[in-house]
C-alpha cells in the first residue's frame, strides 16, 4: 500500500482548510486530495471527515459513487487507451492488449510496482490521432505496439 | 385558506395551503395514496415511486410525495395508468433481492408485502436478481439483510434527518447500489450508536431487531404503550408481548416527547425484564446468608424491627430512601409511610445526587424548580447552550431535537463543556471551561452582556428584581478575570455573550456537569440570571432546562419523596399545611422540621444515629460518592431494608430484601423531565411472588398499624389529586391518550407546558448575585489530574437493568479512563493499558482509552461499573444549600497498574 507521507498530510490539511467554511466543498476536497495521494484511502477519508466536519459515512457513499474516486492507490503514471469508434477500429484493442500482457495489469489496475495504473477510456476527442494513447498530461498519436514500450520506457 | 388554492383529486375538491404536496392534502382528506420511501413530517426523497399520481395535462406521473399542489389541478390518484405503474413498480422492487416471506420477520409488518397483495402482484415477469451482499449479524442488536433491501432510503433518512447520527448512507451506484457506514464497515465498527430508528422505519424486513427473531410473529403479539423507564425524556414506547415475554421494543410515532424515536437503551435494553435473576421471593438474612420467607413472616420481620428502632431510638433514628424509578403514586406512598406511619421527614431518593441543586436553585429564582420549557420548544430556538450535559448519551433523544434544530433548523449552539462531548461537532462555538468554575463564565457572560448594553432592559424593569446587586457582582467579572479562572479565552467568552444576548429565544439546557458541585445551586441560579437577564423565560424556545436523568425523578420530587416537602412541594414546617395532610391522613400530627437528605443519612448512619434504612429501588453502593465511606456506614445500621428488582450491591448487605415488580408489570404514572405526566401500564405478570411496590408498602404499613387501603393506583392517584394543587386535575382519564403538563390544578385546566409566562411562579424573577468559589479539592502535586465522571450511552446509572442485556453490555463492557493524547504521552500510557486511579479516597484500576474528547490535565471515568467503581475516587463534598455531593471533581493520580507482573 502506498505510504501517505508527512509531507501529503500537510498538504491534505491544507486544501480541507481552504475548503473548510465553503458549502458544498466535499468533492473539490476529494478531488485535491486525490491529486495528493493518488487515491482516497479510508485514512484520508477520516481525516477529511474530521476537518469538514462531514459524517464518514456521507464520504464514502460519495467516494464509491463516482468513478473518478478511487480508494486502490494508482500508479505514478496513468495510461489512458483511448477505445472511442476511431480508435478501436484503427487497433487500440491490441494495444490494451499489448500493455495488459507486458506488464500483467488488467484495465483499471495498477503495476505491483505502482509504476502503471491502466485505463480505457471512450474518446478523448482526438480521433484525428487515432489509435491515441494518454500517458499522464501527454497525449500520443497513432501508437502501436511497436512504439508503445519506446513510449513506456520514459515514463519511470 | 386561500380561495385560490383548490385542488381537484378524484372528482372531489380540496383547498390547500400554500407548499403543502399533493400527497399531504390527500392524506388529510383521507384519501389513500400508497407511499413507501416517504417519511411523515420529513424532506421526500421520491425515491420509490409508489405513490405516483396522474396530473391531468401532465406528460409524466408525477410523485405526490414531492410534488407541491397547483390551483385547479385534476389528480387522480388510482387511475388505470397510476395502478399499472404501481403494478410494474412493485413487481420490480420483488425482483430485486430476495423477497421471501416464509420466515420474514417483517411478515405481516412490511409494506412491500400489503402492496404486492393491495395490488394483486402476483407473478414477477423478471429473474429473481442475486443478492450482492451477504447478510450481516456481527452485531447483538441489528441485522442487515441485504437482499431485502429495496434502497427505499428510509433508513438513511431516519439516521441522517430524526436521529441526526449520521452513521449510514447510500453507497456504490447502479446495480451495486448498497445502504453503507462509513468505509462500508459493519455496523459495530462504525459511527453507528444502535439507536434503531433505521430499523423502526425500515418497511420491509432488512433491517430488524435482532434480540426479536423468531419470537413472534407482528401478528401473535400483544403491543401495549407505556412510559420507557431509564432517563428523563418519557419517550412513550410500545412493549411487544408474547407469552408473558417482552420480545420487542417499539416507539410510539403519533405523540410527544419521542415521535417514534428511541435511544439503544430503551429500543433493545429490556432484557431485565424477564431475566432469570430477578427477585421472586422475600429474603431475610441469617447468619450472614439470605433464606428464602414468605411474604407474612417478611413483612412482619420489617414491621417488627421498625416498630422496635422507633420506640428505642425515636422516629428519626429511620430513614427511607423512595426511588426515582417506582411511579408518582408509589413515591406518594412512600413519604406518606415516612410521615405519617414511621413520624419522620427523614425521606429522600436520588435527586438528592443529580437535581437537587436545580431544585433548589430555580425554586428560589422562579418560584418552581422544574424544566421550565417543553421538549417540542427545542426547535422553535434561536440559540441552544447546552452545558454540563453530555446530551447525545444521556438524553439521546433529545440530543436529536437539539441536532435537528441545528442541522436543519435556524438554531446555532454553543457547547460549554470540559470534555469535547459528541455534541460540540455540531455547536458553532465550544467553550471548555475549568472544572467547577461554571460561576465564572456565567458572570463573565452576564459582565459582557451589561457592559455591551445587550440586556433585555423592558424584562429586566418588570418582571425580575435583584438586578442592581447583580450588576455589581459581575462588574469585576471581565473577559481577563475570567480567563485566569476559567481557562476561556476572552475573545471566545466575548463571542458566546454576544450570541445569547442577540438571539430570541435563546435556550440553555443543562445537567449535572452543572449541578454535581459544591456550589450546584449557585451554578443553577448563575444559568437562572444569565436568562432572564436576557428575557429569555416564560418564551416559547427559551428558558432554563435541567435534563433529569431518571425516568421519574421529576415525579419522586413532586410527590413529596424530600425530606422538606409534601407532595406538590408544599413545605413540612408550614404548619397549616401539616394540619391539612394530617387531616387528610387520618394522624393526630405529622413532623414538622425538615428531615435529613441521603447524602446526610449515610453520614448519620456512619455516626450511629440513623438506626435504620428502608431502600426503595436505589443502590447507593455504586452510586454515592466516596464508596468506602458509605459501605462503612451502611455496615453501621441495625438494620436495613431494600425493596428492589434484583440483588443489587445495596441488597447484598441487607436484613430483609423485598421482590418488587418493575415498570412493565405496574400500573401508575411517571413524570418526564419537562412535567409532563405520562401513563404507565401493566404489560405483563410480575415474576413469582414480586408485589407491587404500593402493595409493599401498604401491607408494611398495616402491620405497623396504619391502614392504607387503596384498590388500584388509580385511587392513588384520587388521593393525589386532593392533597395536591399542582396534580389536582390529573386523572387517568385524561392521560389515556397524551400526557399533561403540571401545573394542572384542575380537571378543566389544560395543563402547562411552559411556566412563567408572564408572571413567575413567585411573582418576580429573582437575580441572584453569587461570587465565585473553587471546586472542593483541585489538583496539585500528589494528585495532579482532574477526575470528572459521567455517563455512557450504553447504560444506565447502577447497570441494575442495562447490565442485564448482552447487547448493551457488548456495546459497552467495561469502565474505562478517557485520557486525552497528551496525557498520554506524558505517563507513556497506550490505548488498553491497565490504569490503576487514586484520590484521597480510593483507587480503582480500569483500561486507558485515548480520545480526542478529553483535554489535556482532565480525565474521565463513567461511574456504572460496580467493579471499577468511579464514586470510590469522587469527593463527597456537600453543596451546603441542596447537600449534593461534588461527583464532577476531584482530584487524581494515575499510573499504570501491574497484575502478576505484567500489564493486563
Amino acid at each position: 500500500m502506498k505510504k501517505i507521507t508527512l509531507k501529503m498530510w500537510k498538504e491534505i490539511d491544507g486544501i480541507i482548510q481552504r475548503h473548510k467554511e465553503k458549502s458544498g466543498a466535499l468533492i473539490p476536497v476529494l478531488e485535491e486530495c486525490q491529486s495528493v495521494c493518488g487515491y482516497l484511502p479510508m485514512e484520508v477519508q477520516e481525516r477529511i471527515s474530521k476537518g469538514l466536519n462531514i459524517p464518514g459515512s456521507t464520504i464514502y457513499g460519495v467516494v464509491t459513487f463516482y468513478s473518478f474516486f478511487t480508494m486502490a492507490p494508482k500508479g505514478r503514471h496513468i495510461i489512458k487507451i483511448c477505445l472511442g469508434t476511431a480508435c478501436y477500429v484503427r487497433g487500440g484493442k491490441p494495444n490494451l492488449e499489448s500493455i495488459q500482457d507486458e506488464f500483467g495489469v488488467e484495465t483499471g489496475g495498477t503495476t505491483g510496482d505502482l509504476r502503471f495504473s491502466l485505463d480505457s477510456v471512450r474518446c478523448i476527442g482526438a480521433c484525428g490521432m487515432a489509435p491515441a494513447m494518454v500517458v499522464d498530461d501527454d497525449t500520443y498519436a497513432q501508437v502501436s505496439k511497436q512504439n508503445i514500450m519506446k513510449i513506456l520506457d520514459g515514463y519511470k | 385558506m386561500n380561495i385560490e388554492n383548490k385542488i381537484i383529486i378524484n372528482s372531489s375538491e380540496f383547498y390547500f395551503k400554500s407548499g403543502e404536496t399533493i400527497l399531504q392534502v390527500a392524506e388529510r382528506n383521507g384519501i389513500d395514496i400508497p407511499t413507501l420511501c416517504h417519511i411523515k413530517g420529513y424532506m421526500p426523497t421520491g425515491a420509490c415511486r409508489i405513490c405516483l399520481v396522474e396530473v391531468k395535462g401532465t406528460r409524466n406521473l408525477l410523485p405526490s410525495c414531492a410534488t407541491p399542489a397547483a390551483h385547479n389541478a385534476i389528480i387522480e390518484t388510482e387511475s388505470e395508468r397510476v395502478i399499472r405503474a404501481r403494478w410494474i413498480n412493485i413487481e420490480l422492487l420483488l425482483a430485486s433481492g430476495h423477497h421471501n416471506c416464509l420466515t420474514c420477520e417483517a411478515n405481516g409488518d412490511c409494506r412491500l408485502q400489503e402492496l404486492a397483495y393491495r395490488y394483486q402482484v402476483e407473478k414477477i415477469r423478471f429473474p429473481e436478481s442475486i443478492s450482492l451482499y451477504p447478510t450481516e449479524t456481527s452485531n447483538a442488536l441489528i441485522i442487515r439483510d441485504f437482499s431485502r433491501c429495496i434502497l427505499c432510503g428510509r433508513c438513511v433518512q431516519a439516521c441522517n434527518e430524526i436521529q441526526v447520527n449520521r452513521a449510514i448512507s447510500y453507497g456504490y451506484r447502479g446495480v451495486t447500489s448498497k445502504i453503507v457506514a462509513v468505509g462500508d464497515l459493519p455496523l459495530n465498527e462504525s459511527d453507528c450508536i444502535f439507536c434503531g430508528e433505521c430499523v423502526g422505519v425500515c418497511p420491509v424486513g432488512a433491517l430488524i431487531e435482532k434480540p426479536s427473531r423468531f419470537k413472534g410473529r407482528a401478528w401473535e403479539l400483544k403491543k401495549i404503550k407505556t412510559t420507557c423507564p431509564y432517563c428523563g425524556v418519557g419517550c412513550q414506547i410500545n412493549l411487544h408481548v408474547k407469552d408473558n415475554k417482552i420480545v420487542k421494543v417499539t416507539g410510539v410515532e403519533d405523540g410527544p416527547p419521542n415521535f417514534g424515536s428511541l435511544c439503544v437503551k430503551g429500543r433493545f435494553g429490556y432484557d431485565f425484564i424477564n431475566h432469570p435473576d430477578r427477585l421472586t421471593v422475600p429474603l431475610i438474612k441469617e447468619n450472614g446468608r439470605f433464606r428464602e420467607a414468605s411474604w407474612n413472616e417478611a413483612l412482619s420481620l420489617v414491621a417488627e424491627r421498625l416498630g422496635e428502632i422507633k420506640l428505642s431510638y425515636g422516629p428519626d433514628s429511620i430513614g427511607v430512601f423512595s426511588s426515582a424509578k417506582i411511579t408518582n403514586e408509589e413515591n406518594y406512598l412512600a413519604q406518606k409511610f415516612a410521615r405519617a406511619v414511621l413520624g419522620t421527614n427523614n425521606i429522600d431518593h436520588c435527586a438528592r445526587l443529580c437535581h437537587a441543586s436545580t431544585v433548589a436553585g430555580l425554586a428560589i429564582a422562579f418560584g418552581s424548580g422544574a424544566m421550565t420549557n417543553p421538549i417540542a420548544d427545542i426547535e422553535k430556538s434561536e440559540l441552544i447552550l447546552v452545558t454540563g450535559s453530555n446530551t447525545t448519551e444521556a438524553h439521546p433523544v433529545i440530543s436529536s431535537f437539539i441536532k435537528r434544530a441545528v442541522e436543519f433548523g435556524r438554531a446555532k449552539l454553543i457547547v460549554i463543556d470540559p470534555r469535547k462531548i459528541p455534541l460540540a461537532k455540531f455547536a458553532t462555538l465550544w467553550i471548555r471551561q475549568n472544572l467547577g468554575t461554571d460561576v465564572a463564565w456565567a458572570n463573565g457572560m452576564m459582565h459582557v452582556i451589561i457592559k455591551e448594553n445587550l440586556y433585555d432592559k423592558a424584562y429586566v424593569e418588570s418582571r425580575t428584581e435583584g438586578f442592581e446587586e447583580l450588576k455589581k457582582t459581575v462588574k469585576k467579572y471581565t473577559p481577563e478575570y475570567v480567563f485566569k479562572i476559567t481557562g476561556i479565552p476572552a475573545d471566545d467568552l466575548i463571542k458566546a455573550a454576544r450570541m445569547y444576548a442577540n438571539a430570541r429565544p435563546a435556550s440553555i439546557f443543562f445537567a449535572m456537569g452543572i449541578t454535581q458541585h459544591r456550589t450546584g445551586t449557585d451554578n443553577v441560579k448563575s444559568m437562572a440570571n444569565l436568562s432572564m437577564l436576557c428575557g429569555n423565560v416564560g418564551i416559547p424556545g427559551g428558558g432554563v432546562n435541567p435534563l433529569r436523568g431518571q425516568n421519574n425523578v421529576q415525579g419522586a420530587c413532586d410527590l413529596g419523596a424530600l425530606p422538606n416537602v409534601f407532595s406538590g412541594y408544599q413545605t413540612v414546617s408550614d404548619a397549616a399545611i401539616r394540619e391539612r395532610m394530617a387531616e387528610t391522613w387520618n394522624v393526630e400530627s405529622l413532623p414538622a422540621s425538615p428531615g435529613l437528605t441521603v447524602t446526610e443519612m449515610v453520614i448519620k448512619a456512619g455516626e450511629g444515629k440513623i438506626k435504620a434504612l428502608y431502600i426503595i429501588g436505589e443502590n447507593p453502593l455504586v452510586s454515592d460518592p466516596d464508596l468506602n465511606h458509605a459501605e462503612k456506614a451502611l455496615a453501621n445500621l441495625d438494620f436495613l431494608v431494600v425493596q428492589d428488582i434484583f440483588l443489587s450491591d445495596t441488597a447484598k448487605i441487607a436484613d430483609v430484601v423485598l421482590p418488587s415488580v418493575s415498570f412493565a408489570e405496574k400500573d401508575g404514572t411517571f413524570t418526564n423531565t419537562e412535567r409532563h405526566v405520562q401513563r404507565v401500564h401493566k404489560v405483563i405478570n410480575p415474576p413469582g411472588k414480586a408485589r407491587q411496590d404500593w402493595k409493599i408498602i401498604c401491607d408494611l404499613s398495616a402491620r405497623m398499624g396504619y391502614t392504607m387501603t387503596y384498590r388500584n393506583s388509580d385511587t392513588i392517584m384520587k388521593e393525589i389529586n386532593r392533597v395536591t394543587p399542582s396534580y389536582g386535575g390529573i386523572s387517568y382519564t385524561r392521560l389515556e391518550k397524551e400526557g399533561l403538563h403540571w401545573p394542572c390544578p384542575t380537571v378543566e385546566h389544560p395543563g402547562t407546558p411552559r411556566l412563567h409566562v408572564g408572571r413567575f411562579t413567585r411573582g418576580l424573577g429573582l437575580f441572584h448575585p453569587i461570587d465565585y468559589i473553587p471546586p472542593a479539592e483541585v489538583p496539585d502535586k500528589e494528585y495532579p489530574l482532574y477526575l470528572t465522571t459521567g455517563r455512557v450511552l450504553y447504560h444506565f446509572h447502577t447497570g441494575t437493568m442495562t447490565m442485564q442485556s448482552e447487547g448493551l453490555n457488548g456495546l459497552a463492557p467495561e469502565c474505562f479512563v478517557e485520557i486525552s493524547s497528551e496525557d498520554a504521552r506524558n505517563y507513556n500510557v497506550k490505548e488498553g493499558d491497565l490504569l490503576r486511579v487514586s484520590s484521597r479516597r480510593g483507587e480503582i484500576t480500569a483500561k486507558a482509552r485515548i480520545s480526542d474528547q478529553a483535554i489535556r490535565g482532565t480525565i474521565f471515568i463513567p461511574f456504572h461499573f460496580a467493579k471499577a467503581a468511579a464514586n470510590k475516587l469522587t469527593n463527597a463534598a456537600l453543596d451546603p444549600v441542596a447537600k449534593i455531593p461534588e461527583f464532577k471533581v476531584c482530584a487524581v493520580r494515575i499510573e499504570k497498574a501491574w497484575v502478576h507482573g505484567e500489564q493486563r
